[in-house]
């Protein structure tokens, strides 16, 4: 069958699709899309996790068909998606790592109220660049996922707090971090679009 | 041994002192981070599952439904004639006299021939145009099984009619062990335990089971094998020592070394579950059959029958003391379950037998550790290697000879620690700082997480946070029946491959000038599996030769090897050669600045001289020269092997022997919240101190250290591959019933570095990424123990054994 749909803002078809194939394998093998990863194919480590019309899926449980007319954005167009969001919500801006929140400031962070919205100019996500910097990545394996969740999470919930992030990516495993580092990151990110948008 | 011999006087204990190259940035020392970061975030790192070929095919393994069983037949015309499929193998195809292969023994079947040894093992291959295509093909090939009696434990695996797991054994354990189904037995006997437990007060004796654990990386077993034109093939993998499976993989193609060129692709966490073969040689095959790439992922499910595990263990533990606390003696035996292969066994047996003791002095031991053979899943290396299931027994032992005692148990450890100059009951000195009291004292001092954490801070203190509670958002108790306990535990664990295996790696370093700035380029074939390793070598190349620049070259087999990332080792022996590598380019480079420009300045023949900052300066700060000017055109390339200092076997009856190169210690205070009505366990808090020698990079290092408290974690409280004792079948090979800790189940992980230099190794560090795996796990056992009152002497720990249901 012939799958029709918009990844990362470019409408993609892709012909000979076995019905039986996941959205996941799509990406991979059929898109040039391998950001999003096969750590598990089923539903239980949120690896493979990208956004369909904006909600955090596990791609390998969505079966390619089921993508007709959508749009999906993987950790490929994490960066873009961010950047568009921000454009209806500009905020100060400055390069991610040369000013804003250190990673001894966001450890310290608390979360609080508030309506701040992401406003990270550079070229990478805002949480991207906090994965990098917290040394939230270790082997990787399980970085696209929890980022494209914690992406989603600072986009509805823009001062989470601790136990707050700990649901929004319980869905996603990592083997390597003990998960301490990836907290850090997003409270890094969080802090540094809360100080943006101030 | 090319390291600097450091003054005497220099007391031990103090970081040992840089002199090159310290203040360009980048160096040792700091946080510097991942050069591969930016693609990891980016979905752009290419993970051996990520490889693609045009016209490539896809490989699929079929595997045995029956864990022991003569293989009476193998039909595969119906899959071969499957539209889409390109090849089936089986034993019969395998081009090579060679047809095992293996780490230590070469008892592991490419394929099975004759009969499959346990659940899961390889039977034949398929290699098809699509994944889907090639798995329907291999669910046609007819086996005809015949059943054989199953070994799955220590009685059924020495009793004397036992069917042998694998007969007409050749290798050079068979000479000493008791019966042909035990891989390897090492006692270890020093002074005379029996007369020291004479003058004990107190003697307490437990037995302890320790599950089987997996490594449960994310990346699965994946890679890409494309055939070469000169009969060869190009093998991109993620692996753990590629020359280990070059070794293993090219007399079984029947191809020398120089024809299977393999290159390191990117690794998704490893954990010494990719220190086996799993689809190398099998990829490799359907290439060189089909003339066409073929790439093989395996899913989740096969990824649990694809890898080694961690030995299951029963072991049996007695120790004395006198009344003031004094250990006096120490008597055990460890059995673990090395499964159908022995991948490896024989070095895990010596690793539990030498450190079964763990951390403390006790002069008077009689250790015995064997591992079997059975038709149990196959047994090798894991995170810990040995001493994880030691340290959960001698841990528990502690607490016990503590409360028979009437002593705190921290204490009791404290009196007894092992220090530097200590002998190990393998006769061997410490000869390196040992903080064991003191990393004990730190994790007791720091302040407990306050009570109660889930009533939440801004009501009243009437409303709760069910989040925050065991069982969480499962809404199973709001306090009611909520226990806290607090345990402690401490571990011993070598660094590096011990028993007189010669552990060197290879660095090939370069120093060139590109666009005006001098750049260093380091090439070595260490696996990256997500330790960090690529950091640090850029880090020590800023360091060694004071550029800014450095280039890691991807880790393939045209370099020597580099040994194996596992054991703790790679930043200590790879990471020694490529300064070692760096100390010789430097050297190049100061003796052509010599003959270019030493008749200017006088101190280029009489001052000591440093790289930094691109510059050649005198150990006063004064500039001789940049680095570009000095080389021009000119290239410095070396390749160098570097060693650390031998180790020797240990003494099969005895146990005696200067087995080991280096020791890292690790200890762990857990805070416990237990459901004691529903068997419910939230670990609170898993503070972590342990001595690192130097932190080459402190964020990389304390990441490390978080990840290895994690797994010990899990095991302690749900990791388990459970094996039907009838069947010797798998019951759980998926993410769904095979739990590894979430964001939700892992805690908070305080870390305490402590940096005392261990002399005799590079910059003074010490290899970090197992200690933590050791000790987390009793400490989280202990706290549930200390919660409950339970005696709980088995891991993990489920619900059942809580509530006694």
């Amino acid at each position: 069958m012939r799958v029709n749909f918009t990844v990362n803002g470019r409408k993609q078809e892709a012909d000979d699709v076995w019905e039986g194939e996941s959205l996941l394998y799509v990406l991979r093998e059929r898109m040039g899309l391998p950001g999003s990863k096969n750590a598990c194919e089923q539903g239980e480590c949120g690896s493979c996790t990208v956004r369909l019309d904006g909600v955090p899926v596990c791609s390998c449980l969505v079966a390619a068909g089921q993508a007709e007319g959508r749009e999906i954005v993987t950790v490929e167009g994490l960066a873009d998606y961010a950047r568009h969001r921000d454009d209806s919500h500009p905020g100060a801006g400055c390069a991610a790592g040369t000013c804003g929140t250190s990673l001894d400031a966001a450890q310290r962070w608390q979360a609080r109220p508030s309506d701040g919205q992401s406003a990270d100019a550079a070229e990478l996500s805002p949480i991207q660049q906090a994965f990098i910097d917290a040394g939230a990545v270790q082997c990787g394996f399980c970085t696209p996922g929890l980022l494209v969740a914690a992406d989603e999470l600072l986009e509805t919930q823009p001062s989470p707090s601790d136990q707050d992030i700990r649901e929004a990516l319980s869905g996603n495993l990592c083997r390597c971090t003990g998960y301490e580092k990836i907290l850090d990151a997003v409270r890094l990110a969080a802090a540094r679009q809360e100080e943006t948008v101030r | 041994m090319a390291l600097h011999p450091r003054a005497a006087s220099v007391p031990a204990g103090t970081p040992t002192k840089i002199t090159q190259g310290s203040k360009t940035r980048g160096g040792i020392g700091e946080s510097t981070l991942r050069p591969d970061g930016t693609l990891k975030v980016t979905g752009e790192f290419a993970y051996s599952s990520d490889m693609w070929h045009e016209d490539m095919l896809w490989g699929h393994t079929l595997r045995s439904t029956v864990a022991h069983a003569e293989l009476r037949s193998i039909d595969i015309g119906e899959a071969l004639a499957t539209p889409g499929v390109y090849a089936v193998l089986t034993y019969d195809d395998l081009p090579a006299a060679m047809k095992n292969y293996g780490l230590e023994i070469q008892d592991t079947p490419v394929l099975a021939h004759g009969k499959v040894r346990h659940h899961g093992e390889p039977v034949a291959l398929v290699a098809a145009d699509h994944p889907e295509t090639a798995r329907r093909a291999a669910a046609k090939i007819k086996i005809d099984y015949a059943e054989l009696p199953l070994i799955t434990d220590e009685a059924s695996a020495t009793a004397p009619d036992a069917v042998l797991v694998h007969e007409g054994r050749t290798d050079h354990h068979i000479g000493h062990v008791p019966h042909p189904n035990v891989v390897h037995r090492q006692p270890i006997v020093r002074g005379d335990a029996d007369a020291a437990a004479e003058r004990a007060d107190v003697i307490v004796t437990g037995d302890y089971v320790f599950g089987m654990q997996d490594q449960a990386f994310l990346g699965p077993e994946s890679g890409l094998a494309v055939p070469s034109e000169d009969g060869g093939v190009e093998l991109y993998v993620a692996t753990q020592w590629l020359h280990s499976d070059l070794r293993q993989i090219a007399p079984v193609l029947g191809l020398p070394e120089d024809k299977v060129r393999m290159t390191l692709s990117g690794v998704g966490g490893a954990f010494g579950g990719r220190e086996d073969l799993s689809m190398q040689i099998h990829a490799c095959l359907l290439a060189l059959r089909t003339g066409k790439p073929v790439k093989m992922v395996y899913n989740r499910f096969e990824s649990f029958f694809g890898h080694v595990h961690r030995h299951p263990a029963k072991l049996h533990y007695e120790h004395g003391a006198t009344r003031d606390g004094k250990l006096t003696h120490m008597k055990c035996r460890i059995v673990l379950d090395g499964g159908a292969y022995a991948s490896a066994s024989p070095a895990v047996v010596g690793n539990a037998s030498s450190l079964a003791v763990g951390p403390y002095v006790v002069e008077d031991v009689d250790i015995e550790a064997i591992a079997l053979y059975s038709n149990n899943p196959p047994c090798g290396a894991m995170r810990g290697f040995g001493a994880v299931q030691a340290c959960f027994a001698y841990e528990a032992q502690m607490d016990k000879l503590a409360a028979a005692l009437d002593m705190d148990p921290v204490e009791l450890r404290q009196l007894n620690a092992m220090e530097q100059g200590t002998l190990l009951p393998t006769g061997q000195r410490v000869d390196s700082p040992a903080p064991v009291a003191e990393l004990l004292r730190r994790v007791k001092a720091r302040p407990l997480p306050p009570e109660q954490q889930w009533l939440s801070a801004d009501a009243d203190g009437s409303s709760v946070d069910v989040r925050a509670l065991p069982g969480g958002l499962s809404n199973t108790t709001h306090g009611e029946g909520v226990v806290r306990g607090v345990g402690y535990a401490v571990g011993l664990k070598n660094v590096g491959f011990s028993e007189g295996f010669d552990d060197y790696s290879t660095a090939r370093v370069r120093m060139e000038v590109i666009n005006g700035e001098p750049v260093a380029t380091v090439h070595t074939a260490m696996a990256e599996v997500g330790q960090g390793g690529v950091t640090v070598h850029a880090q020590i190349a800023r360091t060694e030769l004071g550029v800014s620049q450095v280039t890691i070259h991807p880790a393939d087999t045209q370099v020597g090897s580099a040994g194996s990332t596992s054991a703790s080792r790679q930043t200590y022996v790879t990471g020694g050669a490529v300064k070692n590598s760096c100390e010789a380019v430097r050297e190049r480079v100061l003796e052509i600045g010599r003959r270019k420009l030493g008749t200017y300045h006088p101190a280029w023949a009489t001052a000591e001289l440093l790289l930094e900052g691109g510059k050649v300066v005198t150990d006063g700060g004064e500039v001789l020269a940049s680095l570009a000017d000095v080389l021009e055109e000119e290239a410095v390339d070396v390749e160098l092997e570097w060693r650390h200092r031998p180790t020797e076997a240990f003494d099969l009856r005895t146990g005696q022997g200067n087995g080991h190169v280096q020791y890292s210690f690790a200890a762990h205070r857990a805070v416990v919240e237990v459901d004691t009505e529903l068997g419910l366990v939230k670990v609170i808090e898993l503070a972590c101190a342990q001595d690192v020698g130097k932190a080459l990079n402190p964020l990389s290092v304390v990441g490390q250290i978080q990840g290895g408290t994690t797994q010990g974690l899990g095991v302690a409280v749900m990791e388990e591959i459970i094996v039907d004792p009838r069947t010797a079948k798998v019951r759980n090979p998926s993410f769904t019933d095979y739990l590894i800790p979430t964001i939700l189940d892992t805690p908070t992980i305080p870390v305490d570095v402590l940096e005392l230099a261990d002399d005799h190794a590079p910059y003074g560090l010490r290899g970090i990424g197992e200690a933590p795996t050791l000790s987390s796990t009793p400490a989280v056992l202990a706290a549930i123990r200390n919660a409950t009152g339970l005696e709980l002497n088995r891991t993990p720990v489920r619900p059942e054994h809580i509530t006694g249901t």
